[in-house]
């Protein structure tokens, strides 16, 4: 079995700035990552994009090629990277378990760094489940990684700077699309963060150059859509919505969702380190101090899944985490994590300023957090619908997600909850009139990937 | 549903798409090669209704395939190969968890 100071579990921004910076200062330092190539979600191939594909560049814009000089330097620094390894389970004594190419194993680490990045919100519309339907971020891995295009009539719909980005690369990769539709913004409660948001470097007018491109391109850009729904035979064939007081009706091949990002959290969850729901960005997130350090002794957590803050600051979060961990083995004194950490603290509080602008004027409408339709699907993998859970949630008195997984199977599914979940506390919490905070979550146990008994038998401890 | 950006160019490997040979670039994963046609990926053990893949990064597990014989494979996890055999999944199968 193999061992080492630091295991990061993520190649994103905020594992690679942490895995580059930890081994910089001496610890033995392995990335596992269950993607082919690192770069997260932001980088995504970039470096195989890089070497043969180099014209996807300039579509994907400017923030994607920055991501050369991170990979650039994780890469030099000696950490070691284990692509297509999937984290199932970190145990009590800090052994992380993983499944890649060659079959089952562990590693033992003396700290852990959960760098497992965010996941686009569940978008529960009435046929979010037909093929022909998916997220806008799945087109967007389809770009990067595939130089896949879609081919035939797509709509956007949702809200959200990924939406926004997704229109015009698709734009600049000479996709039109038929329309891109976006739920009600809160413009007025974002209003009064505007002047942090706009001081926060470069959010502001990458923000309005994207509106300036969308417009231009005289795609039609229909704002304050209500009652979103998606039909068709056995796949996805028209969108309907509410716009301007009437019900509007367009044919589509492709429908891309998105109504912006939440934690990725199972990992967290599994280890029962403590989580709190965060009003703002409307999810549950792990209760974190300044470096990451979460509930669970020698864990800690950056970038997106500790609370979604983008790529700069996941950097940032990477870095401070690293020079943490590697104080807390005796690497470095106090003072000196005091002092290198400077720059990553103000750098992130910079992009930070740019968050309760976006998370107020994007928060996601209370039709799609709890859908109003009954007969829109709630948990994909189990096909429970909204009806059922907000009927037992009231009239069999059921208090919490974990009862409702008991009555409904809901959660149960292979993707354990990660689609539902936040659909699932909201549900309960409208129906019973409760917080979401009380409502709470599913309770995660490991694996919180499928394993095989034939990868449990691979194991040799 | 989609197709390839016709500036980048790639070598072909021959897939096996519910055994139809399929040519398709090289480095697409499973689920992306199923999405060049009509990226119905299974159908669901409760209603039997058709799904294709929904995020492409590993958390919704609707690309569940049955790939190289090996059943409940998340497709878009896994990278094509000359001769891969991609079987779409029809209603239960139990996952193991
Ligand atoms: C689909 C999608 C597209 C996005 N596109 C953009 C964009 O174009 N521009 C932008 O500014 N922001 C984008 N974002 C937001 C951006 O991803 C984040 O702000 C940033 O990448 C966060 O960095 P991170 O390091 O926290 O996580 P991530 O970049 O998400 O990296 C997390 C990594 O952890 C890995 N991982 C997760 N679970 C496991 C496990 N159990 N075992 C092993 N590995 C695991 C994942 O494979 C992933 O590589 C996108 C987000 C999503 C979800
Ligand atoms: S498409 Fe979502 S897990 Fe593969």
């Amino acid at each position: 079995m193999s061992a080492a100071d630091l295991v990061v579990i993520g190649a994103g921004p905020a594992g690679l700035a942490a895995a580059a910076s930890a081994a910089g200062l001496g610890l033995a330092t392995q990335v596992l990552d269950e993607q082919p190539e690192p770069g997260g979600q932001i980088f995504r191939e970039i470096e195989r994009v890089a070497a043969s594909h180099p014209a996807l560049f300039s579509l994907l814009g400017e923030d994607y090629g920055a991501g050369l000089e991170l990979l650039g330097r994780f890469r030099a620094s000696g950490a070691r990277h284990l692509p297509r390894a999937t984290v199932w389970q970190i145990d009590d004594e800090r052994r992380v378990y993983y499944r890649h190419a060659a079959g089952a194993a562990s590693i033992q680490a003396r700290q852990v760094l959960i760098a497992t990045g965010a996941l686009e919100r569940p978008v529960p519309v009435p046929g979010w489940t037909l093929p022909g339907v998916m997220s806008c971020g799945a087109a967007q891995t389809l770009l990067k990684s595939a130089a896949l295009v879609p081919d035939g009539r797509v709509v956007l719909a949702g809200s959200g700077p990924l939406l926004l980005l997704v229109a015009v690369q698709l734009l600049r990769a000479g996709i039109r699309p038929a329309a891109v539709l976006e739920t009600p913004i809160q413009r007025f409660a974002a209003l009064r963060h505007l002047p942090r948001f706009a001081a926060a470097p470069g959010y502001l007018n990458k923000g309005l150059a994207m509106l300036r491109e969308l417009r231009a391109s005289g795609v039609p850009f229909r704002r304050g859509v209500r009652g979103l729904a998606v039909s068709g035979a056995g796949r996805a064939e028209a969108v309907r919505y509410d716009w301007r007081g009437r019900r509007r009706e367009q044919d589509v091949d492709l429908v891309l969702l998105h109504q912006g990002l939440a934690p990725n959290l199972n990992l967290a969850l599994s280890l029962r380190c403590e989580h709190l729901w965060d009003e703002s960005q409307r999810c549950f997130r792990p209760r974190l101090d300044p470096w990451g350090a979460c509930s669970v002794p020698g864990v800690w957590i950056a970038g997106d899944g500790g609370g979604i803050a983008g790529a700069r600051a996941a950097e940032c979060s990477g870095a401070l985490a690293a020079l943490a961990a590697a104080c807390s083995l005796g690497r470095i004194s106090k003072h000196e994590r005091d002092a290198r950490a400077k720059p990553f603290l103000r750098e992130r509080e910079r992009h930070l300023a740019a968050r309760a602008f976006l998370d107020t004027l994007y928060r996601p409408p209370a039709e799609i957090l709890a859908p109003s339709e009954p007969r829109t699907v709630v948990c994909r993998c189990e096909e429970v619908t909204a009806g059922e859970i907000r009927r037992l949630a009231t009239e069999q008195d059921c208090p919490g997600p974990n009862q409702m997984k008991a009555f409904t199977r809901c959660g149960m599914g292979p993707c354990q909850g990660r689609l539902c979940g936040l659909t699932v506390t909201e549900l309960i919490a409208e129906s019973r009139n409760i917080s979401p905070a009380e409502a709470g979550y599913y309770r995660i146990r490991p694996p919180v990937k499928p394993v095989t008994v034939g990868d449990l038998a691979e194991l040799d401890v | 549903m989609f197709r390839r950006l016709p500036e980048t160019a790639a070598q072909p490997v021959t897939v096996v798409i519910d055994g139809r040979p399929v040519r398709v670039p090289f480095d697409l994963t499973a689920a992306a090669a199923v999405l060049i046609g009509d990226g119905i990926t299974r159908t669901t053990p409760v209603s039997g209704s058709p799904r294709a893949p929904y995020c492409m990064m590993g958390v919704c597990f609707d690309c569940l395939m049955e790939i190289d014989g090996v059943p409940n494979t998340q497709a878009c996890m896994v990278p094509v190969a000359e001769g891969m055999r991609i079987n779409r999944q029809v209603g239960a199968r139990k996952v193991r968890s």
